[in-house]
């Protein structure tokens, strides 16, 4: 039995509940908290190797069989995120430590116990125990979001919990749903039950499909349920707002993970199938005038992290290989770039005074160069521009449509990514070259606060240079979820 | 190898000159330089075999998925790039180590002219589209910086905003436009697709192709319409001018037009576009620069016009006018490039460029006058110069066309035409700049010669100019013909580079043009005056930055409206979204909503309760702004759905659900306090109907939902539980079994969720300072009487017993109702009650436990009984139980689910008694600054 399954889950808990008891002792805090964090990689290196031979990992909490017990599934779709989520987290720890998590009570606890809902997401097998890490995850968002205080952060934070609640709410109408038909919770049980349920329950299988869709929509910030993310990531503190990049994938997760598995496209409840992709391209135009409209640049930001949500969806909303492996590809880009967006936002807006990341005629940044090539870096990558990761991604995208769909697609994505081009370069203009004065107000950042944004933006270089393997792990994802069976034999213990 | 050298050394070098400024401005100079004749050291082998007839190839894959692959190629076109690109950039590197002056960031600038370098060879090189797009849009960008290399300067932050916003536009149809040719041709390979020409003009998709790579092609090019960007490039240094946007850059367009010649051209749709869109720009951008005051302006221009010319040959689409096109890309490169170094050093030493103030700078740096005028002159297509011939060719091509039937005159007649205009720019720029009197207000005074070296590139590229234009067979014939070889992808057709064809229609054409060009410039002041009545104005540069600030004026309001901030609006779509989810599949399903199952016998009991529900449901909706009321009504709802487990024979649930009723209750009444007692009337009538409406679609709909699934037949895993509970799980509590073996790693997460409740409430609360109300709303003061005796005293005797009673609970929970949750809720309601009765400072004196270890005790172990499996090799959180007996106390069992239990416990004490006394915590901290 691989006990390391469950390792990215028991070692963020652990750390949390230490930090917990280490009340006062903030150093030592901090040091379990980056200790913890930094630990998880080499335990999503360790997972990651193992799945990428396709194997599946299935860890039977309780020692229960399964459907009766709850599962952890390991797959090359688990690996993938788990690792993403471990580089993310530990450069923003990184940069948190600087002085933001200090702006609050608890910041390493909830960082910590956000980071156990994120993963717990990931690599549960089970729909209830989902929808359970969904909660754990929510609520330390809840707390995160209003790391800090300040009055917009606060009604900001307000709208997400609330909405978030009636989300929950809905989550568990659809569980509830599935239950009465199925009897089950175990995801790879729910695909078998639901592909064999009678005509006359087809109904309440697709409403409960649809309802999830909306759950996880909510999450992934997907038109018309995207409207609480551009107030929410704009005002959230900075290492916040980096973290929460990976918030918009747990939803993009739990969608690739349910309409591949439980409710596949050619099954008993299709409409996703038909609903995902317009939506997708619907979410990705609407985040391209939000890009084009937007009058701060950690708006700007939240805002390309809706045209990116738009992106993902769209790829997966094509419900094949080519589509899903270009998802997979563009996912880990579009977090690391806008989380180290987020980061570099907050640097700039810390060397502008009072100006901060408005695009207002401001005084001369205390490092120019230095922020300017690392903010011409992310806006390349973030636009989807060659040469960086943003342009393979979306040449994946691209290519992997049907001629029919392309008129759309292709028009929507390229005329997406032109906005953002206009955007970035009025952005990058007004804040580092439209100045006035000759002085900086602000001292210059230390490498310690500045390490983790570059870090992250270099990111999309490594994704760029090392674009072969990187595809070709997504590419083995793709089929591996568009052929679900083996996944449900894996989890069952039978064999088809 | 050496190809991809020859793009990486610039690209990498890049990085080289920003480093070598500190040993001076020279020495990033000679950095830049050395870069450059390095690669073309590089270029020179292959080079030869080029000339030799032997195309260079190289490839290796990289990313197949998305079929880019390395491939480069190196052939007569591709060589002729090569040349222009790096021979120019070696004369622009030398020029701008003298026209930069002290206080520009000299490094920064080598190191993007390299960047740029590497990125144009880049095109030139490619054998692969979606390669060749890589690098096109690279160009794009480090135009983009070069342009805004002043960038304190407005102009030059919009001018380069403008131009990565058109040629960045041009590319992405471009990526689309290549798409669908390598869709067509099944490759995106260059050397495959050229041999393809037949197969992708008569394929259906061929127009949309070609009309997206045009774009590109014409938004690089700064065809007509999209020219405008061009001219306000020249806000850029004019070495950046002189190499980026006149000899290199732009004319990435025209090369891609001759790149992809054998395979998109020879359709009507290729003639008319590419023909139409060339000569409405030559003729369109001939007659604009004559009305430039700009020098780099009218060379702007010139250029545009220029690449106008070049795609019109294209688009004509003979053999003959193919190699026209490339000879003209030759001598346009040559003589526009050391047009532009003249007008730096003029602009340089005279501090304006402006040809009102300008005049007869033939006095003070008659060494510069003479080179310009002999480029001028080729630019103006004078004989014996290398302007004259190409524009021969040009003329003789236009004759030839029948395409146009009836109409074949109109081209001869607009090449003449562009050909007056043409001289008489050429003119201007000779006769206001060097002659025409003496300067006026020049910024600069006297100026004089600039430095030696400074002059070096110009005298160099003059030279080539005078030596094509007279001896064309011994110098340029080889590369003309590699070149064009490579653009026809066939055999070359006969042409002759003679500088006399004879006294024939073309020389008449051009001294027309000359005769002509002259006395139009001679006429200029009144030419000027009409210009300036008939045109006054339309300045497409306005318009664009008014539709720039449109569109992003639009964008925002547009956003603002969608995004208004209305936590309303958001929850109404959310709920609107959840009614779709739910109706979209019963209105497109045939099935009927209720299942066959029959629905059972309502007896009165169950109807009572149902009812009083529903009706405690209304009364907290309807006196919802009448708090305490709203609050009392919705503890009703609660203590019916306790009962309502009770009837259905779900103690635990019943338990749980009753101490959960009066921990929410006691929570509400606390934040109540805070608040008015009544709300105000906020929404419209209107706005309540919606809501009204949209309420009652959710709860219709999941009341639906439920009619459905009760009405269904239902199977379940469920009785795997049962059956298991005891022999699998040691407890007869089959619930309890559940919540800590079967689905114990929900309970760790469903406490851990309580736990990070109640450490973010406490981070919430946490110098939180409220306004104390010291009376109700009617004026009524509160009671004086904060403690009742009577309460505090029943509280006291209260204590021990309650805390038997969960202690009883929790011990029985394995086996019978009760369990680690509902025990720390009763312990949890106990220690509370105690803080309302006798106050918090009474409470804390006797009780003085932190909190927060509480609860990270009771979830470590809830996590340690889990983690304890490992060292018997089990899974997280399996479960072992034994029974044992002891003296006295009898049999018992002890099961690890039990230390489960605890954490459950441990756990649910901590939050709620976090949470309740922090917010209690809270009124007194108010109360005590408010002087009671």
């Amino acid at each position: 039995m691989n006990h390391w399954l469950i390792a990215p889950l028991v070692l963020p808990l652990v750390a949390a509940m230490l930090i917990l008891l280490l009340v006062g002792r903030r150093g030592v805090q901090r040091a379990v908290s980056i200790g913890a964090t930094a630990g998880l990689l080499p335990i999503a290196i360790l997972l990651m190797c193992f799945a990428g031979d396709g194997e599946f990992g299935v860890y039977r909490l309780g020692n229960w069989p399964a459907p009766f017990g709850i599962v952890l599934v390991l797959d090359r779709l688990t690996a993938l995120m788990l690792l993403l989520t471990a580089v993310l987290a530990l450069l923003v720890v990184l940069h948190a430590v600087n002085g933001d998590d200090r702006r609050g009570r608890d910041f390493h606890v909830l960082f910590q116990l956000q980071l156990l809902g994120i993963n717990g997401a990931f690599l549960t097998g089970d729909l209830f125990n989902l929808f359970v890490f969904f909660e754990i995850l929510l609520i330390a968002s809840y707390g995160l979001a209003l790391h800090g205080a300040g009055a917009e952060r606060t009604r900001a934070g307000l709208h997400y919990v609330v909405l978030n609640l009636i989300g929950s709410s809905l989550f568990l109408i659809g569980v509830g749903i599935l239950y009465a038909v199925t009897g089950t919770l175990n995801m790879a049980d729910l695909a078998v039950k639901v592909a064999a349920a009678p005509p006359e329950s087809a109904a309440l299988l697709r409403a409960s499909a649809l309802l999830l869709l909306a759950v996880f929509g909510l999450k992934a910030a997907l038109l018309p349920l995207h409207l609480w993310l551009p107030a929410l990531y704009g005002h959230a503190t900075a290492p916040v707002a980096a973290l929460f990049a990976i918030m918009t994938k747990v939803g993009v997760y739990a969608i690739l993970r349910t309409y591949t598995l439980i409710f596949p496209a050619d099954g008993a409840a299709p409409d996703v199938g038909h609903w995902l992709l317009p939506l997708a391209l619907l979410t990705l135009a609407v985040g391209a005038v939000g890009v084009l409209g937007s009058q701060r640049l950690r708006v700007l930001i939240a805002y390309l992290v809706v045209v990116s949500v738009g992106t993902l969806l769209a790829g997966i909303g094509l419900f094949n290989t080519g589509g899903i492996s270009a998802a997979l590809y563009y996912l880990p880009h579009t977090t690391l770039v806008s989380a180290g967006l987020f980061l570099l936002a907050d640097l700039i807006a810390r060397q502008r005074g009072i100006h901060g990341d408005n695009f207002v005629l401001g005084p001369p940044l205390a490092q120019p160069t230095r922020l300017g090539v690392l903010f011409f870096l992310g806006a390349v990558a973030a636009a989807g521009l060659p040469p960086l990761s943003g342009f393979i991604g979306k040449l994946l995208l691209l290519q992997a449509v049907t001629p029919a769909q392309a008129a759309w697609l292709w028009t929507i994505v390229l005329t997406g990514s032109l906005a953002s081009l206009i955007a970035l370069s009025r952005a990058g203009s007004r804040i580092f070259w439209k100045t006035e004065g000759d002085r900086a107000v602000a001292g210059q950042a230390p490498l310690p606060l500045f390490a983790p944004a570059a870090l992250l933006l270099a990111m999309s270089v490594v994704m760029t240079l090392f674009a072969a393997p990187v595809t070709r792990y997504t590419e083995a994802t793709a089929a591996q979820l568009l052929a679900p069976q083996h996944y449900i034999a894996a989890v069952l213990g039978v064999h088809p | 190898m050496n190809l991809l050298l020859i793009i990486l050394l610039p690209l990498l070098g890049a990085l080289l000159p920003p480093l070598a400024i500190r040993y001076g401005r020279s020495a990033s100079a000679w950095t830049a330089a050395a870069i450059t004749l390095a690669a073309l050291l590089f270029a020179l082998g292959p080079l030869v075999a080029v000339f030799g007839g032997a195309p260079q190839e190289v490839h290796w894959t990289w990313l197949p998925q998305a079929g880019l692959d390395i491939h480069l190629r190196l052939d007569g076109l591709a060589a002729l790039f090569v040349l222009l690109i790096l021979g120019i950039g070696l004369l622009v590197i030398l020029y701008a180590r003298y026209y930069l002056a002290e206080r520009d960031p000299m490094g920064r600038f080598y190191g993007l002219l390299l960047l740029f370098m590497g990125a144009m060879l880049g095109v030139a090189l490619s054998n692969h589209l979606l390669q060749l797009l890589v690098f096109w849009e690279l160009t794009s960008l480090s135009s983009f910086l070069l342009i805004s290399y002043w960038h304190h300067r407005s102009d030059a932050r919009r001018g380069a905003r403008m131009a990565l916003a058109i040629t960045g536009a041009g590319g992405l149809a471009m990526l689309a436009g290549f798409m669908l040719l390598g869709h067509i041709v099944g490759s995106y390979q260059i050397s495959v697709i050229l041999n393809a020409g037949d197969l992708i003009r008569a394929h259906p998709l061929y127009a949309p192709m070609l009309l997206l790579v045009l774009l590109g092609a014409f938004t690089k090019s700064a065809q007509f319409p999209f020219h405008f960007w061009l001219p306000h490039a020249m806000a850029a240094p004019t070495p950046v001018s002189a190499y980026l946007h006149s000899a290199t850059m732009v004319k990435a367009g025209v090369f891609l037009l001759a790149r992809l010649y054998p395979a998109l051209s020879g359709t009507e749709l290729w003639f008319f576009l590419v023909g139409g869109v060339g000569l409405a720009t030559l003729l369109f951008a001939a007659y604009n620069a004559l009305f430039q005051h700009d020098l780099k302006g009218l060379l702007a221009y010139s250029t545009i016009s220029h690449l106008g010319l070049i795609t019109l040959l294209f688009g004509i689409g003979t053999p003959l006018a193919a190699v026209a096109g490339v000879f003209h890309i030759i001598n346009h490169a040559t003589f526009k490039a050391s047009l532009f170094m003249a007008a730096g050093i003029i602009d340089h030493e005279t501090g304006t460029r402006d040809m009102r103030l300008i005049n007869g700078m033939w006095k003070y740096m008659p060494h510069t006058a003479t080179l310009a005028m002999v480029a001028a002159a080729a630019m103006a297509g004078v004989p014996l110069l290398n302007g004259f011939l190409s524009k021969e060719m040009f003329f003789a091509e236009t004759l030839h066309l029948s395409a146009l039937g009836a109409f074949s005159w109109v081209l001869p007649a607009a090449a003449t035409l562009a050909g007056i205009f043409a001289v008489a720019y050429s003119a201007r720029f000779i006769h206001d700049v060097f002659f025409n009197g003496e300067p006026i207000d020049l910024p600069k005074f006297p100026p004089h010669e600039p430095p030696r070296h400074m002059k070096v590139p110009v005298e160099i590229l003059v030279a080539l100019c005078l030596l094509v234009g007279i001896l064309p067979a011994i110098t340029v014939a080889p590369l003309l013909a590699v070149a064009a070889g490579a653009v026809l992808n066939g055999p070359l057709p006969d042409y002759s580079l003679a500088i006399w064809h004879g006294f024939n229609t073309p020389f008449i054409m051009s001294l027309v043009a000359l005769a002509g060009g002259i006395a139009l410039y001679t006429q200029r002041h009144k030419l000027f005056a009409l210009h300036d009545r008939v045109f006054p104005g339309v300045d497409a540069r306005a318009l664009f930055w008014e539709f720039i600030t449109w569109l992003m004026d639009t964008a925002h309001a547009m956003t603002r409206a969608l995004e208004n901030g209305s936590l309303q609006r958001y929850a109404a779509l959310l709920l609107l979204t959840a009614v779709a989810a739910i109706a979209w599949p019963f209105l497109n399903s045939t099935a009927p909503i209720a299942g066959p199952v029959p629905a059972a016998p309502i007896d009165a009991l169950t109807l009572l309760g149902a009812l009083v529900m529903m009706a405690a449901a209304v009364v907290t909706t309807v006196w919802q702004r009448q708090r305490l009321t709203a609050v009392i009504a919705l503890s009703v709802v609660g203590l019916v759905v306790s009962l309502t487990f009770v009837r259905w024979s779900a103690p635990d649930l019943a338990l749980t659900q009753l101490s959960v009723e009066v921990v929410t209750i006691v929570l509400l009444l606390l934040a109540l306090y805070f608040l008015p007692q009544r709300a105000t009337v906020d929404s419209s009538n209107l706005r309540r109907g919606q809501d009204l409406l949209l309420a009652t679609g959710v709860g219709g709909g999941v009341g639906l939902i439920t009619w459905a699934m009760l009405t269904r037949p239902y199977t379940t895993i469920a009785n795997y539980f049962v059956e298991n509970s005891l022999p699998g799980g040691g407890g007869a509590n089959v619930v309890n079994v559940i919540l800590v073996d079967f689905r114990g790693f929900d309970t760790l997460g469903e406490i851990t969720v309580l736990a990070i409740a109640a450490i973010g409430i406490f981070a919430l609360l946490d110098n939180l300072r409220l306004e104390m109300p010291a009376t109700d709303d009617g004026g009524r003061p509160w009671s004086s009487e904060r403690y009742p005796l009577v309460l505090s005293q029943l509280t006291r005797f209260l204590l021990p017993l309650a805390l038997l009673v969960s202690v009883y609970l929790f011990l029985r929970g394995h086996n019978a109702p009760g369990g680690g949750f509902i025990a720390g809720l009763v312990t949890a309601v106990a220690l509370i009650l105690q803080y309302m009765a006798s106050g918090i400072d009474w409470t804390q004196q006797r009780w003085r436990l932190q909190y927060h270890p509480i609860i990270a005790a009771g979830v470590l172990i809830a996590a340690a009984t889990g983690a304890g499996s490992w060292l018997y090799d089990r899974p997280f959180l399996t479960s072992a139980f034994g029974h044992f007996h002891l003296p006295l106390a009898g049999e018992f069992e002890l099961a690890t689910a039990m230390l489960f239990d605890l954490g459950v416990y441990l756990t649910v004490v901590g939050v709620v008694m976090l949470i309740l006394a922090n917010l209690g915590k809270l009124t007194q901290r108010s109360a005590g600054e408010g002087g009671t």
